[in-house]
C-alpha cells in the first residue's frame, strides 16, 4: 500500500463505519406501534394495549453486539377493553402509572446474532423497568430491516428506512410489585409481554 | 296472590330480555367490554395496528347480575306465600 492509498484508507474508514451505523426512532406518528400484555384468569385471559411507544436504538449492522438505546413505553396509554378493568389496572395496586409514567426497556448488549438477509434474530439483553423496579433480563427478538421503505409509510414526505422489532417475553409480575398480593389462580402470577414496532431512520 | 304472580313473571322476564340481549350482542364468553379491540394490519410493517372501538358488549357477569336477581325476586315471592299461610292452611 502506497503513502496515498493508506492516507486515503485512514481518511475514510471513520465514514464507512459510521455509515453502518444507523439510529431509529419509535416515536410513531401514525399510533400503529405498540406493546401487549397477557395474563392468564379463570374466567378470560386479561389482555391490553399500549399505544405510547418511543425511544430510540442505535444499530450498526456490521457491528449489531454493540447496539444500544431503548424503547419507552407510556404507562398511560395502556389500554384494556373493560373501563373499570384499565382503572384497576392503572390504579396503584397495579402499574401505579400516577407514580411510574414510563415503562422502559434499555438495551445493553446483544447475543446470538442470526443474520439471514434483510431479517436478524437475537437474544436482546436489557435493563427492563416496571413500576419503579429495574431488573436485568435477556429477550428474544427478530429484526427486520426494511430499506427505503419509509417513503411508502409516509407517503412520500420522508425517504429512509425502517426497522421492524417482534419480541415476545414473560415476566413475574410479583418480582415488579405489581400487585403481589393477587392470588395466582385468579389471575397468573406470568404476563406475557409482546412487542410489534417499526422505527424509522430518515435519510 | 296476584301480585306475586306478577313479580315471578316480571322476574323471569327480566332474565329472558337480559338473555336474548346477550345472545344478540355476540354471546360474549368473558366479562363486559365497554370498548372493543379490533386489529388492522398495516401493509409496510406487517405490525398489527390496533385501535379500542367505544362498543357495550354484555359478558357474563351482567347475565349472572340478572339471573340471581331473578331468583332472589322469585324466591322473596315464596318466602312471601309460606309467611302468608295460617296454620289452617298448612
Amino acid at each position: 500500500m502506497n503513502a496515498k492509498s493508506l492516507f486515503a484508507a485512514l481518511v475514510f474508514l471513520p465514514f464507512a463505519a459510521a455509515a453502518a451505523e444507523q439510529t431509529f426512532d419509535f416515536k410513531d406518528p401514525k399510533g400503529v406501534n405498540h406493546a401487549s400484555f397477557k395474563l392468564d384468569a379463570p374466567l378470560e385471559a386479561i389482555s391490553g394495549n399500549a399505544s405510547g411507544v418511543s425511544g430510540k436504538l442505535t444499530i450498526d449492522t456490521e457491528k449489531p453486539e454493540a447496539t444500544k438505546g431503548s424503547i419507552v413505553i407510556d404507562a398511560k396509554s395502556l389500554n384494556v377493553e373493560n373501563a373499570m378493568m384499565k382503572e384497576h389496572m392503572q390504579g396503584p395496586d397495579w402499574l401505579d402509572v400516577a407514580k411510574n409514567p414510563t415503562i422502559t426497556f434499555t438495551v445493553t448488549g446483544l447475543s446470538d446474532y442470526k443474520k439471514d438477509g434483510d431479517t436478524a434474530t437475537a437474544n436482546v439483553k436489557g435493563k427492563f423497568s416496571l413500576k419503579g423496579v429495574e431488573k436485568e433480563i435477556s429477550v428474544p427478538a427478530k429484526v427486520t430491516l426494511l430499506k427505503g421503505k419509509l417513503g411508502a409509510r409516509t407517503g412520500g414526505k420522508m425517504e429512509g428506512d425502517l426497522l421492524v422489532i417482534r419480541s415476545e417475553f414473560t415476566i413475574k409480575r410479583s418480582e415488579y410489585g405489581v400487585n403481589p398480593k393477587a392470588p395466582t389462580d385468579k389471575v397468573s402470577e406470568e404476563v406475557v409481554i409482546s412487542l410489534a414496532i417499526a422505527g424509522a431512520c430518515p435519510k | 296472590m296476584k301480585f306475586r304472580k306478577i313479580i315471578r313473571w316480571l322476574a323471569a322476564a327480566g332474565f329472558g330480555a337480559v338473555a336474548v340481549w346477550w345472545l344478540a350482542a355476540g354471546r360474549n364468553p368473558g366479562w363486559t367490554k365497554t370498548q372493543v379491540a379490533v386489529e388492522k394490519i398495516e401493509e409496510i410493517t406487517g405490525i398489527p395496528e390496533v385501535v379500542y372501538e367505544d362498543r357495550f358488549v354484555p359478558g357474563v357477569d351482567i347475565l349472572g347480575v340478572a339471573g340471581t336477581t331473578a331468583l332472589v325476586l322469585m324466591g322473596l315471592t315464596l318466602l312471601g306465600k309460606r309467611r302468608g299461610q295460617s296454620p289452617e292452611q298448612a
